[in-house]
């Protein structure tokens, strides 16, 4: 079949060739011509049929799934990254648990301490003051003892002043009688 | 360019259509149906070749940080993946292997046609009528496959007054109708023109040689059209591409999502 087309064809085109180019489309404008029209769409439908099953068969799927793979890959990775951004939260709210708990306990303590610190003080000071206050007593006791002892004396002096006198006076005394009228006076 | 040399005289010293001209080079006739392997069948499947080796040798390793050339691959298919999920909606998307076939077919074709004595498969209006017809058939049936009778609500846009109606529902069969034409003729004419000024300014240049040393001076000019020209031509090569896919993708949310 080829055979015959060849020898059906070349006839014209060498013909065609064989004229000066100017005079090759003499008959009008190339893109115009019509006896190249089926020979173009015979090509044109087997080219571009290949074309759409090499593409929709090989080439587009490959790189569809390249494409997804990648989006997949990268959509799993934020994920990953937000799982791991939620577990540094976590980890940071424990931090900050533990830390504000430590500060509570070292808070409590502190004040334990200032409470025991503050009790002792307080007992010691109670005792020291009942110590104070025996040795007080003690000690006005011990006045009052003076005191009685002196006012004791004052009766004796004033017993003798008062018999000076009346030695002095009169020249002599009854010491009895000083006696009483200072025991009267003193009442 | 060897053209050119060939032609003296008044004659232009480049040919700026030869570049389009469509040759055999394995003559083949299947059922009287004329299959003959030309340029522009050998730059088809330049296009798939490449399509399917920057696809498939990009994701070789498959890795999860990517590399370079894994880079671009991902990129362009996220590109055209947002661009379906953006104009079409998120149900559009078992479209996505067709529209990411189209924009590379296209992409590749435009770009590989930048090439020099590469043959540009997206400049003849064949090419891009037929992929536009595609585009308008599957596009239609498949509206009338998801909605049935509903599908007609497409031409009926929502809000407007009774009176208005006939005249609006008229606009929109017209521009629905004209679609394929407008879808194809855009890349078809962007990607023809281009080559044509380059080809242009490239025989300025040779025109201006020609003229001795007066002619150098002047051919800096068109040279430098060229350079800029080039530029320009990968933008739209790349622009179009994407306008062709983009508009594509609209088609296909009207027919996911009838009723404006």
């Amino acid at each position: 079949m080829i055979a015959e087309a060849m020898a059906q064809e070349p006839g014209s085109e060498l013909i065609a060739e064989t004229h000066v180019p100017d005079a090759e489309h003499a008959g009008g404008f190339p893109p115009f011509d019509a006896n190249t029209f089926e020979s173009q769409i015979v090509w044109l439908v087997l080219s571009f049929l290949a074309l759409y099953f090499l593409m929709s068969r090989v080439a587009l799927p490959r790189i569809a799934t390249v494409l997804e793979e990648r989006r997949d890959r990268i959509a799993d990775d934020l994920d990953q990254a937000a799982q791991f951004k939620r577990q540094t939260d976590e980890a940071i709210e424990a931090y900050e648990k533990a830390l504000a708990e430590a500060r509570a306990k070292a808070h409590e303590i502190a004040q334990e301490t200032r409470d025991r610190l503050h009790e002792e003080t307080e007992r010691q000071r109670l005792a020291i003051e009942a110590r104070l206050a025996e040795k007080i007593s003690e000690a006005e006791k011990q006045i009052a003892a003076t005191k009685e002892a002196a006012l004791a004396n004052v009766r004796s002096v004033a017993v003798d002043v008062a018999d000076a006198i009346v030695v002095q006076l009169l020249g002599e005394a009854d010491r009895s009688a000083s006696e009483r009228a200072v025991d009267t006076e003193l009442k | 360019m060897a053209t050119g040399a060939e032609q003296t005289g008044g004659g232009f010293p480049v040919d700026p259509l030869h570049q389009f001209v469509v040759q055999p080079l394995i003559p083949l006739n299947i059922g009287g149906l004329d299959a003959s392997f030309t340029n522009a069948s050998l730059w088809m499947v330049v296009t798939v070749v490449a399509v399917t080796l920057f696809t498939t040798l990009g994701m070789r390793s498959g890795a999860m940080v990517p590399g370079r050339m894994q880079s671009v691959v991902e990129s362009f298919y996220t590109f055209i993946a947002n661009m379906v999920r953006d104009n079409a909606g998120h149900d559009a998307m078992k479209f996505f292997p067709f529209i990411f076939s189209l924009f590379a077919f296209i992409f590749f074709a435009n770009m590989i046609g930048m090439f020099p004595y590469a043959f540009t498969v997206t400049s003849h209006i064949v090419v891009t009528f037929a992929l536009a017809a595609v585009v308008f058939v599957g596009v239609t049936l498949t509206g009338f496959a998801l909605h049935g009778v509903k599908f007609l609500k497409v031409f009926v846009p929502s809000g407007v007054p009774v009176a208005l109606l006939p005249l609006v529902v008229a606009i929109e069969v017209i521009s629905y109708f004209s679609r394929p034409i407008s879808h194809s003729v855009r890349l078809f004419a962007n990607m023809l023109a281009g080559h044509i000024m380059l080809k242009v300014f490239a025989g300025f240049v040779l025109t201006f040689m020609t003229m001795g040393a007066v002619g150098y001076l002047g051919m800096i000019l068109p040279l430098f059209m060229i350079v800029c020209l080039t530029a320009l031509e990968f933008l739209v090569a790349a622009l179009q591409a994407y306008v062709f896919t983009i508009l594509t993708c609209m088609y296909l949310h009207d027919a996911l999502h009838p009723g404006h």
